[in-house]
C-alpha cells in the first residue's frame, strides 16, 4: 500500500492530465487522447504492478498465514488493497488536473467519470489476473512473462485474430459473433464502453440493425457493465480458490 | 413619420387600390361566407381578404389573377378531402393563409397548395399543417415561395408527401421557409435557374432537400437537421452549394449530403457537423470543394466509385472518425491545401505547410468498408498499429492519394 511506485504512477497520471489538456484544452478532445492511453496503460501497470506486488510481498504473506487470520482475509486483502490503491491513483492523478481545468462545468463531465470507471475497472480485473498468474507459478520469470504475455493477447492479438476471423466469414452474419468476441476482452469491452460515451453510437448503428439495438440503446451500456463485473468477480473467485488449495 | 412620406404612402395605397381593384371581404357573417364563393365572383387583379376564422373548404380554384390575403389565423380546414388551394393562373399572390388537414392518398398527389403553369405566382407568410404535400407546384416559372412555415406528420415514405415539390419550374426562388415531418423537405425535379436560400429543413423522413435531374440551380445558407440524409443531389448539373450547414444527420445511412451522378457543381463553405457521413459521393465529375468544415462525423466524406477530376481545397478536417474513405485503389481527385485534425506532421520552416503530405485514407477505413462489423476495432491499438504500417507503405489504399501540403493550422 505504501508504495513508492503508486505515488509515481500518480505522478504519471498527474502530469500526463496537465500536459494533455496544456496542450489542446479542449476537455471532451482531451477524453478522447487518454481513452486511447487508459485502455492500454492500465491494464498492463495493474499486470506489472499485481505480480510484481506478489512476489515482492511472498515472505511477508507467509509470515501472515502463520497468524490466525482466514486465508480469503489475507489474500482478498492484498488484492483489494493493490487494486484500490493503483485505482485512486489514477483516479486522482487524472481527476485534479481536469477539475482544474473546469470538467465540472463542461458537458464532458460524463464522458470523464465513465472513463474513469472503466479506467477503475480495468486495474482491478487486471491485477485479479496477474495475482493468478503469480499464484499458479512459483518461477518468478515465469510468472511475470505469462502475466505479461497475457495482456499482450487481450490487447493486441485478440484484437488481431478478431479482425481476422471477422474478414474471413466476411459472407456470414457476424454481428452477433462480433458483440460476443467483444463482451470476452475486457479491453475491447472498455473500449467499446467509452465510445458509446462519446459521439460515435450513431457510428456503430451504420453496420446493422443487431448492432443499432445493442449499441445504441442503454441496452448495451447495462451489459457492459455487468460483464465487466463479471469480469472482476470471477478472477477474484480464481484468487480465492487458488489460495485456499495452495500450499505454501 | 412626416407628413409628405404618409401622403406618398397613402398615394401608393391608392395606386394599389387602382391596379388592384376591388376588395371582396371573406367572414361568417360578411357579404361572402366561403373563399370559394368570393373568388367565384371577383375579377382578374381583384383581393380576396379573409378575416380570421375557420373554413371548412377544399379544392379551391383560383384561375384568375388575383390576390388572396388573409387576417390572423385565417384557416382553411380542408378536412382530409382534397387540395386546399388549386392555382391555374398567372400573377396569384396567397398571402398569411393558414391551411390544415390534408388527405393522404396513394392515387393522388393532394396538397395545400397547387400550383399548376402559373408565372410569376408568390407564395409567402403560409402556415401549412398536416399536410399531406406541402406545396406542389408543376410547369410554373418565376415565382416566390417564401417565410413560409410546412409541417407534415409523415410516419413512411410510402405514405407520405413533399413540403414544396416543385417539377418542371424554372427561375423560382424558396426562401426563408421552415419545413418539418414530410418526406422530403424541399423536392426539385426537371427544376432550373432556382435559388434555395436561408430555409430551416428538419426532422424530414428522407431528404432535407433533393434535386433530381435539375440543372443550374444554387442553394445557401440553409440549415439541414436530422433528417433522413440533409440534402440528395442526383443526376444534376452546375448545382452551387454554399454556406449551408447540415447537422445531425446520424444513423443507419444517413449523410450530410449525398451526391450521385452530377457534374461541375461547386461546394463551398458549407459547415458538416455531427453526421454519420458528411458527403457520401458516387459518379460525380468536376465537383469543387472548397473551404467546407466537417467537424465531428462518423466519415467526412465518403467517395464510393466514378469519381473523377474532384478538388478538395482549404477544407477543415477535423475529428473526424475517419476523414476521406474510398473503395478502390484508383484515384483521380486532388486533395490540397486542406487541414486535417488528426495530421501529425511537422512543419521545420514554418511556412504553415506541413513538411511531409498526409493520406486522409486510413487503412481502418478499407476494412470497414469492406466488412463493416469492424467498426468494433474503432481506435484500438491493433487498428493504429495496422493503419501506421499501412500509412508507411500504403497497399490497400490509393498511394497517390495524398494531400502534399496539409495545412498546420485550421483553414479561416
Amino acid at each position: 500500500m505504501r508504495s513508492r511506485w503508486s505515488y509515481v504512477y500518480f505522478l504519471f497520471y498527474l502530469v500526463l492530465g496537465f500536459v494533455m489538456l496544456f496542450l489542446n484544452n479542449d476537455v471532451s478532445k482531451a477524453v478522447i487522447t487518454l481513452m486511447n492511453i487508459i485502455v492500454v496503460l492500465t491494464p498492463l501497470v495493474g499486470t506489472v504492478f499485481g505480480v510484481m506486488h506478489f512476489y515482492n510481498s511472498r515472505e511477508f504473506t507467509e509470515l501472515l498465514l502463520a497468524q490466525p487470520l482466514k486465508r480469503s482475509t489475507i489474500f482478498l486483502g492484498q488484492y483489494f488493497g493493490l487494486a484500490i490503491s493503483l485505482s485512486l491513483s489514477l483516479v486522482i492523478g487524472l481527476g485534479i488536473p481536469f477539475i482544474v481545468y473546469g470538467v465540472t462545468q463542461s458537458s464532458a463531465i460524463w464522458d470523464f467519470s465513465s472513463l474513469l470507471l472503466v479506467g477503475a475497472f480495468l486495474t482491478f480485473i487486471f491485477v485479479a489476473l496477474a495475482y493468478n498468474m503469480a499464484l499458479s507459478n512459483e518461477n518468478k520469470i515465469k510468472g511475470f512473462g505469462y502475466a505479461i504475455l497475457l495482456w499482450l493477447t487481450l490487447a493486441v492479438v485478440y484484437d488481431g485474430l478478431f479482425l481476422i476471423s471477422l474478414l474471413v466469414f466476411d459472407d456470414y452474419p457476424l454481428d452477433k459473433f462480433a458483440l460476443i468476441a467483444t463482451m470476452c476482452n475486457p479491453i475491447d469491452l472498455s473500449r467499446i464502453l467509452i465510445l458509446l460515451k462519446l459521439d460515435i453510437s450513431a457510428l456503430f448503428g451504420y453496420t446493422g440493425a443487431t448492432f443499432k439495438m445493442f449499441l445504441g440503446t442503454n441496452l448495451g451500456m447495462i451489459v457492459s457493465l455487468f460483464v465487466l463485473c463479471l469480469w472482476v468477480a470471477i478472477p477474484s473467485w480464481f484468487i480465492l480458490r487458488k489460495a485456499n488449495k495452495k500450499d505454501f | 413619420m412626416s407628413l409628405s412620406r404618409l401622403l406618398f404612402i397613402l398615394a401608393l395605397l391608392g395606386a394599389n387600390q387602382l391596379l388592384y381593384g376591388e376588395i371582396l371581404t371573406v367572414c361568417a357573417n360578411c357579404e361572402y361566407s366561403s373563399i370559394q364563393e368570393a373568388v367565384a365572383k371577383s375579377q382578374e387583379y381583384d383581393t380576396v381578404f379573409v378575416k380570421e376564422g375557420t373554413y371548412e373548404e377544399y379544392d379551391i380554384v383560383i384561375d384568375k389573377s388575383l390576390v388572396l390575403l388573409g387576417a390572423e389565423n385565417a384557416l382553411i380546414d380542408a378536412t382530409g378531402n382534397g387540395y386546399g388551394l388549386i392555382i391555374k393562373a398567372d400573377s396569384v399572390t396567397i398571402d398569411n393563409i393558414n391551411i390544415t388537414n390534408i388527405g393522404q392518398s396513394y392515387t393522388k398527389d393532394f396538397a395545400a397548395i397547387y400550383v399548376s403553369n402559373s408565372d410569376n405566382y408568390s407564395i409567402k407568410r403560409c402556415k401549412l399543417t398536416r399536410v399531406f404535400f406541402g406545396m406542389l407546384i408543376e410547369k410554373s416559372k418565376n415565382g416566390i415561395v417564401s417565410e413560409n412555415q410546412i409541417y407534415g406528420e409523415s410516419t413512411t415514405e410510402a405514405a407520405s408527401g413533399n413540403g414544396i415539390h416543385m417539377w418542371y419550374c424554372s427561375k423560382s426562388q424558396v426562401m426563408n421557409n421552415e419545413l418539418s415531418g414530410l418526406r422530403d423537405g424541399i423536392y426539385f425535379e426537371f427544376v432550373t435557374e432556382s435559388v434555395v436560400t436561408q430555409n430551416n429543413s428538419y426532422n424530414n423522413l428522407r431528404y432535407g432537400l433533393h434535386f433530381m435531374f435539375s440543372n443550374n440551380d444554387e442553394y445557401h445558407n440553409n440549415t439541414f437537421t436530422s433528417n433522413g440524409a440533409g440534402v440528395a443531389v442526383m443526376f444534376s448539373k452546375y448545382i452551387t452549394m454554399t454556406n449551408n450547414t447540415f447537422k445531425e444527420n446520424w444513423g443507419s445511412a444517413s449523410y450530410g449530403l449525398l451526391l450521385k451522378e452530377i457534374y461541375d457543381a461547386e461546394i463551398r463553405d458549407n459547415i458538416f457537423d455531427k453526421n454519420t457521413i458528411g458527403i457520401y459521393t458516387e459518379g460525380a465529375t468536376r465537383i469543387v470543394y472548397e473551404r467546407n468544415l466537417f467537424n465531428r462525423n462518423g466519415w467526412a466524406v465518403k467517395v464510393s466509385g466514378a469519381c473523377y477530376t474532384n478538388t478538395f481545397v482549404k477544407n477543415n478536417f477535423v475529428n473526424n472518425s475517419f476523414d476521406i474513405s474510398y473503395n478502390s485503389k484508383v484515384n483521380d481527385n486532388k486533395f490540397d491545401n486542406n487541414y486535417w485534425s488528426s495530421y501529425t506532421g511537422y512543419d521545420l520552416n514554418r511556412d504553415g505547410v506541413g513538411d511531409i503530405p498526409y493520406r486522409p485514407v486510413k487503412l481502418f477505413s478499407y476494412i470497414v468498408n469492406r466488412t463493416p462489423q469492424t467498426i468494433l476495432l474503432l481506435r484500438s491499438l491493433f487498428m493504429e498499429i495496422l493503419n501506421f504500417s499501412e500509412k508507411v507503405s500504403p497497399v490497400f489504399t490509393p498511394d497517390n492519394l495524398m494531400d502534399n501540403h496539409p495545412q498546420v493550422k485550421r483553414v479561416s
